[in-house]
């Protein structure tokens, strides 16, 4: 259920542009690794080359490797849409469609893709989704009403039951929380927790009290100036980044010199 | 149980496509074609135009005096001269009404009247252009006689309003007061909503400074709203000139060249002229309808790229941002 | 700046300011005095009256603001003034209109209208069943045609196009599109039916030809406008579950913006369901009941009021209350549609959550 990511000399570039430089690091199964770094540094675009959602902005495009389990995801034939359906994905900003009920939400990965399977599997899979992203008991008596009509910590969550719903190997969150409050801040962060025991998570936050407190391994990003691609600066177990870093740079960020 | 098989290349067993993505090619295959499909309709628009009226432009004028309407310039000229002529008198009156009824519903109704309101000049809108041509025709013209009589008596000195005026009322001013009333929902609803997106920030600064809310308008809003203005003012010309029923029912028009918009003399448009003889027409007759059509077509294409231009050289310059 | 600074002294917040009473009493004067103005000079013709009155106010409210506000707000008075005046303005002609043709269709507005055609009949009676079912004929064919085409062409334009040649002449294109006159669409399926089938007098599809010139564009730009306001959002969250692109859009793209589509359709749909001069060329004129959209002509509404009132019998009033009647049902059609678009548009529209 859960798979290493294996990046190497990874180039992201719109256009001419390039966005990230060289990166390569290794991101272990059953673990959440955080990404860090000042607005800008590219965190959140690289995250996104590794289901391969960078390629939804036309001009953007990759260099180097990604390997899930071994397998490269840029490999010739592979399909990014097979990809994703492996490495789910949470935003932002909660996303529920607007058209849909609360179980529809939990179960468009196997409706929109035409996968049949009986309604009473339906049902215990949406329950059992539900469950891992510890909504059930607030949702349970009113499947059938729109998504839309939950708080914002809830939506959040029913997104990333909806991304564990097709059952990923790796679950990738971009800033999950930066729009809501600490409340259900911390109620996803207790998610992540729990879902690290089946998954591969990587979250990009610019939280670093979020960064510490939840992650195994965390990965700072950096630019040297405006129009710079963004780089890796270190990467390492989050107690090390936080107490003594390789880096000058890492420290100067972590305790908030700049950024 | 629900894990796809495991591999990322696409194509279930056989290494093929697979079916979905088969679909992905088809839908944009179709939705690229349905594109291309309306580039197809207007080269086909013009090629056909050409094609059927090209007998009539290029056909002997001895033959086209005896077969058809007469030499082709020199006939169609009165009849673009009218077409250009009605739809000026109908911008000059239409669009300062426009204006002014656009800033109502945007910065003078209050704001739950506001929508209400750009419905009802919308309803304007809806209001199909034959059923104008009857109003036109049968109320306004009778009305208006009185007013032309009264108009040509005392500003007779002024030429618009010289010559000897018609007893009907059908006249070119009449027919370009229903045109105005036309294309005034246009011009409105496109004015009106350049005015909305006018930038609050730089309004209240205006009001902050002490303006009163028409130095406001002056300050922030028309000058935002110029190239939209511009453009509305152009699509509302587009309209004027290519409006065949209001002038076709309205107008008792002719061939003569003059400015004078009072007299039962009128040049009349040439979208008009095609309704007017269209259905009796044949042969030679049908290619110089065309071929007027043609012209017809040029000189709104010529007014709606003008507008084009406009805006995107404008837009460069626009305060907003 | 000068002047608002001269206007406001140091300390002073207030300034000369009309009392509120002025307003209505200034109305009331000047309306009495334009209507007095109009019996002694013009035999009371009230829009006249109604004109002095408008101007006459305008004047006494500038020379009373001058007085006692000052030139800045005597300007303001004016501007409102004529803004609220250009409105009224605009209400005369809709008013007009409206009422004409309830007061004249009224006449003829009976059973025989909506059940007869005008096969065989000289003099009174008649109906326009021929006109009304060929007007749904020719538009219901119009938009089979139209929506498909326009529709995935909005699709092509907002989801496929983003920084392509083709989407870029397209765009350009339906918009010179949109400012084809009318009549040249009608001259266009004409011209095209003469190189298919040789010279007709017109027949249903012809007409429907011509209409989806006029409809495609509009319904490109609506449909297209809307699939833009689907946010980039869902997209992505789609795209993020492992789903194509093309059921990304059937799916969760168009379900989000149907409402908006439907709307749009229909409110292109109303557009064209008036137009008479493309029809007049390419569908033709018909006394008889015709269903059959490929051949013969078909008779449509708006050529049917045309007709009326340009060709009329011996007895003229007859023919006039059929174009009056024919002119009302047009504008109820029309209104009916407008209506039924609207209120799709708002009961329908998802809510995006925020």
């Amino acid at each position: 259920m859960s798979k290493r990511i294996e990046i190497t000399d990874l180039n992201v570039y719109y256009g001419s542009f390039r966005a990230v430089e060289d990166v390569t690091m290794t991101i272990a199964p059953k673990s959440v690794t955080a990404f860090i770094g000042p607005s800008g540094c590219g965190k959140s675009t690289f995250l996104r080359t590794l289901n391969r959602m960078h390629e939804v902005i036309p001009g953007a495009r990759v260099e180097g490797e990604v390997l899930l389990d071994g397998e490269n995801l840029y490999g010739p034939g592979v399909d990014p849409v097979r990809v994703r359906r492996q490495v789910g994905m949470v935003f932002q900003r909660p996303n529920p469609f607007p058209t849909m009920s609360i179980k529809e939400n939990v179960l468009a990965g196997i409706n929109l893709n035409n996968r049949r399977m009986p309604s009473s599997a339906k049902d215990e899979l949406a329950e059992h989704a539900l469950r891992g992203a510890n909504l059930w008991e607030e949702v349970k008596n009113r499947m059938n009403l729109p998504g839309s009509g939950l708080s914002g910590g809830q939506q959040q969550r029913l997104c990333i039951a909806r991304a564990i719903a097709m059952e990923p190997e790796v679950l990738l969150m971009d800033e999950p929380c930066s729009a809501l409050d600490p409340i259900s801040t911390l109620a996803i962060e207790d998610l992540m927790n729990e879902l690290k025991e089946k998954y591969t998570i990587v979250i990009v936050t610019h939280n670093m009290q979020q960064a510490a407190r939840v992650s195994d391994v965390t990965a700072f990003f950096n630019i040297a100036g405006t129009g710079a691609p963004g780089r890796l600066i270190e990467s390492g177990p989050t107690d090390k980044i936080f107490s003594a870093p390789d880096v000058k740079a890492t420290e100067d960020y972590i305790s908030g010199r700049f950024g | 149980m629900t894990n796809p098989s495991a591999g990322l290349i696409g194509g279930a067993s056989a290494g093929k496509a697979d079916p979905k993505r088969v679909g992905d090619k088809v839908f944009g295959a179709l939705a690229g074609a349905s594109g291309i499909m309306i580039l197809v309709i207007l080269a086909a628009v013009a090629t056909f135009l050409l094609v059927q009226g090209a007998p009539a432009l290029f056909a002997d004028p001895a033959k086209l005096i005896s077969q058809g309407y007469g030499e082709f310039a020199s006939w169609v000229l009165p009849y673009a001269f009218g077409t250009v002529w009605a739809a000026t008198l109908a911008l000059a009156m239409a669009v300062p009404v426009a204006i002014g009824i656009a800033l109502f519903i945007s910065h003078y109704a209050p704001r739950r009247l506001a929508q209400p309101l750009g419905y009802v000049i919308d309803l304007l809108a809806a209001v199909p252009s034959v059923v104008f041509g009857l109003w036109g025709a049968e109320l306004l013209a009778p009305a208006v006689k009185g007013l032309y009589s009264w108009l040509n008596a005392n500003l007779g000195f002024i030429p618009l309003f010289s010559g000897q005026v018609s007893g009907t009322g059908r006249t070119i001013l009449t027919a370009a007061v229903v045109l105005a009333v036309m294309v005034l929902p246009i011009i409105t609803s496109l004015s009106r909503e350049v005015f909305l997106q006018a930038p609050r920030l730089h309004e209240e600064a205006a009001l902050a400074l002490g303006a009163t809310r028409w130095e406001m308008i002056r300050m922030a809003v028309l000058p935002f709203a110029r190239p939209g203005i511009i453009a509305a003012v152009m699509l509302g010309l587009g309209r004027a000139l290519g409006e065949t029923m209001a002038v076709t029912m309205v107008l008792s028009g002719g061939r003569s060249i003059s400015f004078e918009v009072l007299t039962s003399q009128n040049p009349n448009t040439i979208a008009a002229t095609i309704a007017l003889n269209f259905p009796e027409a044949f042969g030679l007759k049908t290619n110089q309808l065309i071929a007027a059509g043609l012209v017809l077509f040029l000189i709104t294409l010529v007014v709606n790229m003008i507008a084009r231009w406009i805006v995107s050289r404008r837009a460069e310059y626009s305060g907003a941002n | 700046m000068t002047t608002i600074s001269q206007a406001l002294a140091p300390g002073q917040l207030t300034s000369g300011r009309l009392p509120r009473a002025t307003i209505p009493v200034f109305l009331v004067a000047a309306s009495l005095l334009g209507f007095a103005l109009a019996v002694l000079f013009a035999g009371g013709n009230l829009a006249l009256a109604a004109l002095l009155a408008y101007l006459l106010y305008l004047i006494a409210i500038e020379v009373a603001a001058r007085i006692v506000e000052g030139s800045r707000q005597a300007a303001d008075r004016r501007a409102s003034n004529l803004i609220v005046g250009a409105f009224a303005l605009a209400l005369i002609p809709l008013g007009s209109v409206t009422w004409s043709a309830i007061s004249k269709g009224m006449a003829r507005f009976d059973v025989d209208y909506f059940t007869m055609s005008m096969r065989n009949v000289v003099g009174p009676g008649g109906g326009a069943l021929h006109a009304i079912t060929g007007t749904l004929f020719v538009t219901g064919a119009a938009a089979a045609i139209s929506v498909p085409i326009g529709l995935l062409a909005a699709i092509y334009l907002a989801e496929y196009g983003a920084g392509k040649r083709l989407a870029k002449a397209i765009t350009f294109f339906v918009d010179v599109m949109t400012g084809v006159p009318s009549i040249v669409a009608g001259l266009f399926a004409y011209a095209l039916m003469t190189l298919i089938i040789g010279p007709n007098n017109g027949f249903g599809l012809s007409g429907s030809v011509a209409l989806s010139v006029l409809m495609i564009p509009v319904v490109v730009r609506s449909s297209e406008e809307l699939l833009r306001l689907v946010p980039n959002e869902l997209r992505e969250a789609s795209y993020a579950l492992g789903v194509p692109k093309w059921l990304t859009i059937t799916r969760v793209v168009l379900p989000t913006a149907v409402s908006g589509i439907i709307s749009g359709v229909i409110l292109a749909i109303a557009r064209v369901i008036g137009e008479t001069a493309p029809l007049l060329v390419a569908a033709g004129f018909t006394a008889s009941m015709n269903n059959n959209l490929f051949a013969n002509p078909m008779m449509t509404l708006p050529v049917y009021v045309y007709d009326s009132y340009q060709h009329p019998g011996v007895d003229v009033q007859v023919y006039l209350d059929r174009a009056w009647a024919g002119a009302l049902t047009l504008i109820l059609i029309v209104m009916l549609l407008n209506l039924i678009g609207r209120l799709i548009a708002r009961r329908f529209a998802p809510k995006t959550g925020h």
